[in-house]
């Protein structure tokens, strides 16, 4: 008696069948994001009102919460990803993790940059040691220590499952983190300035803000569909699949 | 296991009693440090009575993570950490044995003079108490998480700057509430929460550091 | 009762060897020949559990050692390339560590029966900073004389920097022990006179094994 084939989509956890579906995959997500961010960005400049207190500069907010919010988010998905990599002893997993660090890290740094901008025009400094700063600051040496560890390792394997270990400490850490930052600031700041007295939130710039969030996730997929795909030739590269791939492209 | 623990103890406190000089450096490094600052920002005492609690807790964090190169790596060079992983033991127990020895090396030596130090930044008495305590319960937090940084870059080029790099950007909750409380309590406010939340850290440290460093070992001896 | 099945090891990119099986049985002795950077050392290691192969999986009594690693590491002892000797402890102390983490007796009389063997008890005292080669191996070595209880050895170069008299003594541990019902594995590219019911010998150049009648 023949078993019928059942379809599984584990078939795509194999870095060769996995690579041409990225490649399909990308250019979707990468049209999604710019429409996404162009109707974000029209919505933040044109639409929402100007605020009564802080005029024109609060706009930056648009994309600076959202980078925000990506940064965490993209720091969580790499720490599940790493923790199936190394349960699972899965290579693609470790694969897409340490492709989503440096759009994660990206993220981080465009919130601190767009924070100092709003700092500069609203308050007169260009850093302002408020809650959300300093913990985005945090998270980017949190990025970056995950980068510089995988980097430093030169066997492969066990550099993905370090990295793991690193993220899934990291993900228990960010709460305590965000957390302890939370109260050091409430603690210190006392009635200055805070990135929290953002104008109250009209409709219109909420709308605008999950919009951009959204597009800035369809970036990030996009952006590290095709990293990993770098990753996949790169480490993939003494295979017989990958010099016909690359033949294939030269 | 108590048995086990007990040895590994033993062990590595006879390595440090054999040499004295790494404990002594750790701590001399951690006075050094605490004597820059007031070089660095001028002898006004309001301004250093400000700064102590900072200051005295960053330096602690600054030599508990030097002395870190000592916990796994001597061990990994001669082979005596690969019989540790094959012992037959649970490595938990073996990894917490050692930093248990670590930080009654690094860390309570830091803990017992901190009040002398604490003095030279004009520092009140019930303000001196406090800091002790918390570096108290603090350090054997430092000690566990810097383990973890330690398992994970043994071996690995450049791995003195890397286990900074990873382990005190998870310093840092015990760096604000260890220097949170000795701040509250110099300023009035108790003291109160800060010491519970790190005691917290403590626990939790302790239920979670000793496993992902002893994983940690495991994947770096592969 | 050590069973491996289709071994594969690689280390970075290259493929030390691949399909390699074996079956080892009480009073047998495993010999692992081959050329130097031929994965010699990388197989002990996967016998010992530190390594996962890459494909293939290490039995023992008939249950994978993925399953119970402590239990399994409890019966066997590993003597490396590195003598696992702490510089700053005297021979006994570094023995009585070695000994209590395998959670075996640790009594000081005990240890300086083992030392004896090899003839180095009156370096008992001594730090094993000031032992010279031959002796700090020796203290390695010393361990296998309190194991006699533990069921597999696996021992990488053991006779190396040894002189003729604890080749012998070596010999005779080993000879002993199988003797009584346990197993051997060791690398060695010296010719070692060990007599046992069975010699196994795997040639990871050829990545095969071949049974030879001792």
């Amino acid at each position: 008696m023949t078993q019928s084939r059942k379809f599984s989509w584990f078939v795509f956890s194999s870095p060769q069948s996995f690579y041409p579906l990225a490649g399909a995959m990308q250019p979707w997500f990468a049209a999604l994001a710019f429409v996404l961010c162009a109707v974000g960005l029209y919505i933040s400049f044109f639409v929402a009102p100007t605020d009564a207190q802080q005029g024109e500069s609060y706009r930056i907010i648009f994309i600076h919460v959202p980078a925000a919010w990506m940064s965490m988010f993209l720091y969580l998905v790499m720490g599940f990803w790493s923790g199936v990599g190394l349960v699972l002893n899965t290579r693609l997993s470790s694969m897409v993790a340490t492709a989503l660090a440096p759009t994660g890290a990206l993220f981080t740094f465009v919130a601190l940059w767009t924070g100092a901008l709003w700092g500069k025009p609203t308050w007169g400094t260009w850093w302002v040691w408020d809650a959300r700063l300093t913990s985005e600051l945090i998270l980017l040496f949190l990025y970056i220590g995950f980068m510089a560890l995988q980097a430093a390792i030169d066997d492969q394997r066990r550099a993905d499952k370090a990295g793991a270990v690193l993220a899934l400490v990291g993900v228990i850490n960010i709460p305590i983190i965000y957390f302890s930052v939370q109260w050091w600031s409430t603690l210190h700041q006392g009635a200055s300035v805070s990135m929290k007295s953002a104008p109250t939130m009209a409709a219109t710039m909420l709308l605008g803000m999950l919009i951009m969030a959204l597009g800035f996730w369809m970036y990030s997929i996009a952006a590290t569909l095709a990293r990993v795909r770098c990753v996949i030739l790169e480490r993939e590269r003494h295979t017989d699949w990958v010099a016909l791939e690359i033949g294939k492209q030269a | 296991m108590i048995r086990t623990l007990g040895w590994v103890l033993r062990r590595d406190l006879l390595l440090v009693f054999r040499r004295r000089g790494d404990v002594i450096n750790a701590l001399v490094f951690f006075v050094i440090v605490v004597s820059l600052f007031p070089l660095g920002v001028g002898p006004e005492a309001s301004q250093l009575r400000n700064m102590a609690p900072g200051v005295l807790w960053v330096s602690a964090l600054l030599a508990c993570m030097l002395s870190l190169a000592r916990l796994f790596a001597p061990d990994h060079q001669d082979g005596t950490l690969e019989q540790m992983l094959l012992a037959g033991e649970p490595l938990v127990v073996i990894v917490l044995g050692k930093i248990m020895a670590h930080w009654l090396v690094s860390g309570l030596p830091l803990v017992l003079i901190a009040p002398l130090l604490g003095l030279q930044f004009d520092l009140p008495a019930d303000a001196l108490a406090v800091l002790c305590f918390s570096l108290l319960i603090g350090t054997p937090v430092l000690s566990l998480i810097g383990a973890v940084g330690a398992a994970l870059t043994l071996g690995v080029r450049g791995s003195g700057a890397l286990v900074a790099l990873l382990v005190l950007p998870l310093y840092v909750p015990v760096l604000i509430f260890g220097a949170g409380s000795v701040g509250a309590t110099a300023s009035g406010t108790g003291a109160e929460a800060h010491l519970l939340l790190l005691g917290g850290f403590l626990a939790l440290a302790l239920v979670l550091a000793p496993w992902a460093s002893a994983a940690a070992l495991r994947i770096a001896m592969e | 009762m050590l069973e491996g099945r289709q071994l594969e090891c690689t280390r970075g990119e290259r493929r030390l060897f691949s399909d390699l099986s074996f079956k080892l049985d009480r009073g047998q002795l495993l010999r692992v020949a081959g050329a130097n950077g031929s994965g010699k050392t990388s197989l002990l290691r996967i016998m010992c559990g530190l390594v996962a192969p890459s494909t293939g999986e290490l039995l023992w009594q008939g249950r994978s050692i993925r399953a119970e690693r402590e239990e399994y590491s409890r019966n066997l002892v590993f003597i490396g390339h590195l003598n696992a000797l702490k510089d700053d402890l005297t021979a006994l102390e570094n023995l009585q560590v070695a000994a209590a983490l395998a959670g075996l007796p640790a009594g000081a009389a005990r240890m300086l029966t083992g030392l004896d063997r090899f003839g180095i008890a009156h370096c008992a005292e001594l730090p094993a900073k000031v032992l010279s080669q031959g002796q700090r191996r020796r203290v390695a070595l010393a361990r296998l004389a309190l194991s006699d209880a533990v069921p597999l050895w696996i021992l990488d170069e053991p006779f190396s920097a040894l002189d003729v008299g604890a080749v012998v003594e070596l010999e005779r541990l080993l000879a002993s022990h199988l003797a009584s019902g346990g197993m051997v594995v060791l690398t060695t590219h010296q010719e070692v006179e060990v007599v046992a019911q069975t010699v196994l010998r795997v040639d990871l150049d050829r990545y095969s094994a071949a049974l030879l009648a001792a």
